[in-house]
């Protein structure tokens, strides 16, 4: 009885797979079990990329994808997962997916996709600053600076500074009922002068977004539906 | 219990000392008992403006300090009958003299015998600028029609607004010339009150005779034929409660003359 034992604990072992390896067209995935150990984890993912090794000296790096399922990854465990996938020669992380993240990740995400609407008049040496979408009702005046992660509304006189995408947002837009601002700012550029699509001064609203030239425009407001058609966020409202 | 109400700017040199000056001698004017308050501790001129150099014996710092009682330092203005007082600032200790909990010890305190406490601020956002306001119930900003007056009473506005027991403050604009306003040398009075989003309570010719008046010791505002004088009179009755129409300056904007409702609610 007491030697059967083990035998039957290995045939388990065996059985159960904490790595998955998948071939794709776009390259390796490696289902990773969420229910083992990270230790067990690691010391399998090793073992078996060990035995696919081949002397690939020449050939070309495959990207691998990781999907963790339901194991919360940290930054560490990430890395070490990373390297340890790096060390076979031609592989190459890729992505990590997983399906859990952490409470500060998740609020951090929905700062970053909230809209904060502000009534107030950011006058000269006042900022405002927020990590979503601003929606400001009233001016920012000279010397005055609003800045959010998301894009800018303002709902008045842009006549200070604007950043738009302050985290690195290229996609950032900025809008304002009336635009003369003393600077704008999207992700990391910066204008002095307005560079103005049309030359013509119709007092509407106008928006501002960086082009495929690299560069701050600014434009129509109208225009934003076909440069940023992601500003819908009404689902089916296209 | 009276109100007190801060004359404040951001700029130096724009005109707070002559406002406070003439608009608390308009106060007394009308009837009403009014202290002024010289807080430019180191700069003080409100009592030269007023004319009043010559009586002073102690001072603001005398009072925060103890070494007399407030009635001790205030200098009554001898043309009005028991109306109006100042108390004068210090002219040789510092601005950090004082602090802004003892002005609003003072302030209150004076509160009790005056309808209205006039404060002279001095130039800047530090120390001086929050003693001013410490005890403040309402703010008045000055500006001329400058860029750089303007800029700076926003600052300033933005400040005031920060301020729990300060009502929002209203505007003067002060120093106005037609002729530049007119070629568009200077910023228009719809410029400025748009730029500052405040209420609009007064608009004061540049002229001549206030600097005239205010070298004699003798605020315009007593001089009852002047346009610079019947401006600031009108101030102190909108701070009365009176809703009257701003002075028809020629070739004045009238979009003005709309944004003109009721100054300092009614009483
Ligand atoms: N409406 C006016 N017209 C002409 N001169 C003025 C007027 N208001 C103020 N001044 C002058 O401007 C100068 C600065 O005014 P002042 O009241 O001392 O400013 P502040 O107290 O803000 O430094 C003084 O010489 C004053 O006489
Ligand atoms: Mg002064």
């Amino acid at each position: 009885m007491a030697s059967a034992f083990p035998i039957e604990v290995k045939i388990f072992m065996k059985k159960r797979q904490n790595v998955i390896i998948k071939g794709t067209k776009e390259g390796l995935t490696l289902h990773l079990n969420d229910d083992c150990s990270f230790q067990e984890l690691k010391d399998e993912l090793d073992e078996k990329l060990s035995a696919n090794e081949r002397d690939h000296e020449k050939r070309p790096l495959i990207p691998v994808k990781l999907e963790t399922g339901n194991r919360y990854l940290s930054e560490i465990q990430r890395e070490e997962l990373k390297s340890l996938v790096r060390q076979k020669k031609n592989l190459v992380v890729d992505e990590i997916e997983s399906n859990v993240i952490s409470k500060e990740e998740a609020e951090k995400t929905r700062r970053e996709n909230e809209i904060i609407s502000v009534a107030r008049i950011i006058r000269s040496g006042q900022i405002l600053e927020v990590q979503g979408d601003l929606l400001l009702f009233g001016d920012v005046n000279p010397g005055g600076k609003v800045i959010a992660g998301g894009n800018i509304f303002i709902m008045g006189a842009l006549r200070g500074i604007a950043h738009a995408g302050c985290f690195g947002n290229k996609q950032a837009v900025i809008a304002a009922s009336i635009m003369k601002p003393s600077q704008i700012r999207i992700s990391d550029l910066i204008n002095q002068t307005i560079n103005r699509v049309r030359n013509d001064d119709n007092h509407e609203m106008e928006c501002a977004y960086i082009n495929h030239q690299e560069q701050i425009v600014v434009d129509r407001l109208q225009g934003l539906i076909h440069i940023r058609p992601d500003l819908t966020r009404l689902e089916g409202g296209r | 219990m009276g109100e007190a109400i801060v004359i404040t700017s951001g700029k130096g040199g724009v005109g707070k000392t002559t406002t406070s000056a003439n608009i608390g001698t308009a106060l007394a004017l009308q009837g009403k008992k009014v202290c002024l308050v010289d807080t430019d501790i180191g700069l003080r001129n409100l009592d030269v403006v007023m004319g009043l150099e010559n009586r002073i014996i102690y001072d603001l710092v005398d009072v925060v300090e103890k070494r007399c009682k407030p009635h001790q330092a205030l200098v009554k203005d001898k043309r009005f009958e028991d109306l109006l007082y100042l108390l004068p600032a210090a002219q040789t200790t510092d601005k950090s003299a004082v602090t802004p909990e003892q002005m609003k010890t003072l302030i209150n305190d004076l509160k009790q015998d005056y309808d209205y406490i006039v404060i002279d601020c001095p130039a800047g956002i530090e120390q001086g600028y929050k003693n001013a306001v410490a005890g403040a119930d309402k703010a008045i900003v000055v500006t001329t029609p400058e860029v750089s007056a303007v800029r700076d009473a926003d600052r300033i506005i933005g400040l005031l607004e920060k301020e729990k027991d300060i009502e929002p403050p209203k505007l003067v604009i002060n120093r106005i010339r037609n002729h530049m306003m007119k070629n568009g040398d200077m910023l228009d009075v719809d410029e400025i009150t748009t730029h500052l989003s405040i209420e609009l309570i007064g608009i004061v010719a540049d002229d001549d005779e206030v600097i005239k008046a205010s070298n004699h010791g003798e605020p315009i505002v007593l001089n009852p034929n002047n346009k610079a004088s019947i401006a600031y009179r009108n101030i102190a009755r909108r701070i009365l409660g009176e809703s009257i129409p701003l002075q028809p300056l020629e070739d004045q904007d009238k979009g003005v003359f709309t944004k003109l409702k009721r100054f300092f609610g009614a009483k």
